[in-house]
């Protein structure tokens, strides 16, 4: 027998990687939009595309694109692919008769689509030209949410890198937690912020643009979300200094976040004990339920949000599911470097999706439950698999400990279901 | 440009694919890049199809944009052929790729695939969803329909218009399928709906075409008349009325005689509307807005069959905007022909009328305006594809209208007993229909329950900050989760309910 004691420690740090090319089953980032709006309160989203863009986000966003959503789409047609020239006078008009009707938005995002991209629409100098004729009153940024450059939640990382270079600097220290959480798990996260004596804490995104976070060469940043990689750099840029840690989902998971603040502030472990222990013993316990269900069931992940990995990391450690298969659209190996060591060594991971032999795969795993995009769940569901949508679990509140049990509740429904029609 | 945030239809690829998903043995390879993928999702979500679209997408990436971008292509329709071995293949691109110029069609002539391979020209910058539907199922009769033998004998018609994502086109199919077979005429082809290849092939076996959905079927049934001399049919069998015209046109263009017994068929509606109880109907104002063939007919069934007064008609089917015009010309009221729909919302706003027939945006707009709505054309929600058997043509199609469309409006025995208790605490002036909900009353309930809920479960109080909280906590669970945490509190004797307490409950509740 080959020693394999070494791999066993490690987990999964030095696991091979399946890199796949072919169809993608998945969204572009112009859908962090539909989440972003809801946090960043005084911000509109603009996307300059086309029909499909404008179709993507009502399909996307559903019943919300009735309730004075702060985005919309300025649609292309074929008297702007005439002359780029035209285009920009074209897209002055558009913002001037959108910022006329809605005085309340302080930030207007530029967001860039495929078809911009591709007749080379420079939304960038779109950005400063109208920023110089709308300060103070309005803030004008760009960033892309093309498909072609995206994929789902990145659009959220763009957003957010385009966004660090216009905080305001700052040689204090202090923390800062990236990523757009509800605002629930911030609450909750302040409250243990300030328990550990850990301060001053702020927010990227903040909700209001006057509440935005100064940054500079003593701000610590923390992510809690896995898909920041161009914000995290940008932050780097402006001197920041990013805390390692694995990702607050699950007990483990927050608790080892909070651990590694914990560390970088001096705070010792029998104050993180003292300050977690209720919180940690309360989410154990609602999970316990959970985790009597699942134990021992096979998951597969299709590639969806780059939250694969660590929702992988506590379905298995906490939840005792088996992992057959995890995909992702994206390996950021420096950020993920902790959850991979505690991911069960000899999981199958995959990058990138070439969606039929990725579904050939699947089939032959027959998993108990698969996490996967809408396109995919009811189809497979047809087939006689048990289906996880997984959008869900990036619109809903997952983070932290008081939602760990929801966490696991949401891959638990599924299978409940099927029990309970089964049995019918 | 135009700045848009609703939009009425789709781009024209996704009319592609709601042909090619309607039919069975055709693979649709669309050019196009990352993301282009959600449409997949309006099939199996919105009409619960329990398979994938027959789509095979491209999805280039930035860095493919050097140059590999046409072998890509040939690589994805290789694949696609190897795979799902089709009788026909769609090539085309989405508006991205339109933008790069691949030319899907020429691509993938070259690669002599020993199947039909029918190229899409969609103009994304100009055209629709419709427009997209209807090119392709042109080209694809254009493409696949065999002349008939010299004297070869024809017999029974073609259903042509009936794709994927259409409204209530199931049920239209059976319905009319139903109707033609008691007349004595079979139906050669229904397209492209559950159509091969090898079905449209046939198509020029039948007398005539009967076209459900002009914004669909009219241009390929165009095509057939011009080069096999099938005659269609022009009356869309919506409302009691339109289907009796239909049956006489159909037995002129069959050259039958309608048979007795259906000549005696009636719909339940015509006598529902006579009834007493449909008086209150009588001059009822209502707006129509839709795809211009369901908004005509529905203009037309409203005010001869109902006895309503049309207030406003509109449509977002430019293609069709002459058809439009005509029949508000014979309703008296100015054409609303738009893709905006704050125009609409406008319009509605200003005729204030009763009742607003319409899709799933009037549905809304109506909402905010505590106006009474139905649904009668695409686009359409979820709850628009239902389970049960509910056609809008034919006989039982005009009783699905007559109960859709009364519904939302108070009965006429309520409306009266409303009369009546005028000033009662339930049936007082303000009191909105009770379907109308929350929307007519815009205090949501819950509030109200939480004050309610206070002085019973005194017990406990509220720390400041837990109320806080609690205020967090989405408000359709906040009235639950407010219950759970003063229960838990009352049953363990704590008189102060801090956040800790909130949580503790949550967990205890989760179990």
């Amino acid at each position: 027998m080959i020693p394999i004691a070494s791999a066993t420690d490690s987990g999964c740090t030095d696991a091979p990687v399946l890199r796949e090319r072919g169809q993608r089953e998945v969204f572009c980032g112009l859908t962090g939009i539909v989440w972003l709006h809801r946090k960043m309160q005084d911000a509109f989203f603009l996307v300059v595309g086309s029909r499909t863009c404008a179709h993507l986000l009502q399909s996307a966003a559903g019943v919300m694109i009735f309730a004075e959503p702060r985005f919309a789409t300025a649609i292309i047609d074929d008297r702007d692919l005439a002359g780029l020239a035209d285009a920009n006078d074209e897209l002055d008009r558009v913002v001037t008769r959108l910022l006329e009707r809605r005085p309340d938005i302080k930030l207007l995002f530029l967001v860039g689509s495929c078809p911009s991209e591709v007749i080379k629409l420079d939304l960038q100098r779109a950005a400063q030209r109208l920023g110089q004729r709308f300060l103070p009153r309005v803030r004008v940024l760009s960033y892309s949410g093309s498909g072609i450059e995206t994929t789902f939640t990145q659009g959220e990382d763009a957003c957010l890198a385009a966004l660090v270079p216009t905080l305001p600097a700052t040689a204090q220290p202090g923390l800062l937690v990236v990523g757009a959480l509800a605002d629930v798990v911030e609450a909750q996260f302040k409250r243990l912020f300030s328990g550990l004596g850990i301060g001053p804490v702020q927010f990227l995104p903040a909700r209001q643009l006057a509440d935005l976070p100064a940054v500079g060469p003593q701000t610590r940043y923390l992510l809690a979300q896995p898909f920041l990689a161009d914000t995290a750099r940008a932050l780097e840029e402006r001197g920041a200094c990013r805390i390692a840690a694995p990702f607050p989902l699950g007990v483990e998971g927050t608790t080892a976040w909070l651990r590694a603040a914990a560390t970088a502030y001096g705070v010792n472990e029998a104050r993180l004990q003292q300050v977690t222990g209720p919180a940690v013993d309360r989410a154990r316990q609602a999970l316990a339920p959970h985790r009597a269900r699942l134990a021992g069931k096979r998951i597969f992940f299709f590639p969806d949000s780059q939250l694969e990995l660590p929702l992988a990391r506590f379905v298995a450690r906490e939840l005792g599911m088996q992992l057959t298969e995890v995909g992702m659209p994206f390996l950021h190996r420096q950020h993920m470097a902790e959850e991979l060591a505690l991911l069960p060594a000899g999981t199958r991971l995959s990058e990138g999706q070439d969606v039929e032999r990725q579904l050939d795969r699947c089939r032959a795993d027959a998993p108990d439950l698969v996490v996967c995009g809408l396109g995919l769940a009811n189809p497979l569901e047809a087939e006689g698999l048990t289906t996880k949508w997984s959008i869900e679990l990036v619109f809903s509140p997952i983070h932290g400990y008081e939602q760990a049990a929801d966490l696991a509740a949401l891959f638990a429904r599924p299978l409940h279901r099927r029990q309970l029609l089964a049995a019918a | 440009m135009q700045l848009t945030l609703w939009t009425y239809e789709g781009p024209p690829h996704v009319g592609a694919m709601r042909v090619a998903t309607a039919m069975r043995g055709v693979h649709y390879v669309l050019h196009a890049p990352q993301g282009d993928t959600y449409a997949d999702l309006l099939f199996t979500m919105i009409e619960r199809s329990p398979r994938r679209p027959p789509v095979t997408y491209t999805t280039f990436q930035a860095r493919d944009l050097g140059g590999d971008t046409a072998a890509l292509f040939q690589q994805a329709a290789r694949d696609a052929y190897a795979r799902f071995q089709p009788q026909a293949m769609l090539v085309g691109a989405s508006c991205t790729a339109e933008l790069i110029q691949d030319d899907p069609g020429g691509l993938a002539q070259a690669m002599a695939l020993p199947i039909p391979v029918i190229p899409l020209e969609l103009p994304s910058y100009q055209r629709k969803e419709n427009y997209g539907a209807s090119e392709t199922f042109y080209q694809l009769v254009r493409g696949l329909a065999r002349k008939p033998a010299e004297g070869a004998p024809r017999s029974g018609c073609n259903l042509l218009g009936p794709t994927a994502l259409g409204f209530r086109h199931r049920d239209d199919v059976r319905e009319i399928t139903g109707l033609l077979q008691r007349m004595g005429i079979p139906v050669n082809v229904t397209a492209p709906q559950d159509a091969t290849p090898a079905d449209l092939a046939r198509l020029g076996e039948a007398a005539f075409n009967v076209v459900l959905y002009p914004e669909v079927a009219q241009q390929a049934a165009g095509w057939l008349q011009r080069q096999f001399g099938q005659a269609f049919t022009r009356t869309i069998p919506i409302g009691a009325q339109a289907t009796q015209a239909f049956i006489d046109e159909v037995a002129a263009l069959a050259g039958i005689e309608v048979p007795v017994a259906v000549r005696e068929e009636a719909s339940r509606a015509p006598w529902y509307s006579r009834s007493v109880d449909s008086t209150y109907l009588t001059g009822k104002r209502v707006f129509v807005f839709g795809d211009a063939t369901h908004a005509v007919a529905a203009a037309r069934v409203a005010a001869t069959e109902m006895g309503f007064e049309v207030v406003g008609l509109g449509s977002y089917s430019r293609e069709f905007a002459r058809e439009v015009r005509e029949a508000a010309a014979l309703h008296g009221v100015a054409p609303l022909i738009t893709d905006d729909y704050l125009d609409v919302e406008a319009a509605v706003a200003a005729a204030q009328p009763d009742l607003v027939l319409g899709t799933q945006m009037e549905r809304h707009i109506a909402k905010r305006l505590g106006i009474p709505c139905a649904v009668i054309s695409a686009p359409v929600h979820v709850q628009d594809f239902p389970a049960r058997y509910s056609p809008q043509m034919g006989f039982e199609g005009a009783n699905v209208l007559f109960d859709t469309w009364v519904h939302p409006l108070m009965m006429g025995l309520e409306e009266h007993l409303l009369g009546m208790f005028r000033g009662d605490f339930e049936f007082h002036e303000d009191a909105p229909a009770s379907h109308l909900g929350h929307a007519a009353a815009p205090p949501p309930v819950l509030p109200q329950q939480d004050a309610q809920q206070q002085p019973q479960d005194a017990a406990a109080t509220w720390a400041p900050e837990a109320e806080k909280e609690l205020h967090r906590v989405p408000f359709f669970v906040r009235g639950k989760a407010r219950r759970n945490t003063e229960r838990y509190a009352v049953d363990r004797g704590l008189m102060t309910i801090t956040v800790e307490t909130l949580y503790e409950a949550k967990a205890h509740f989760s179990r």
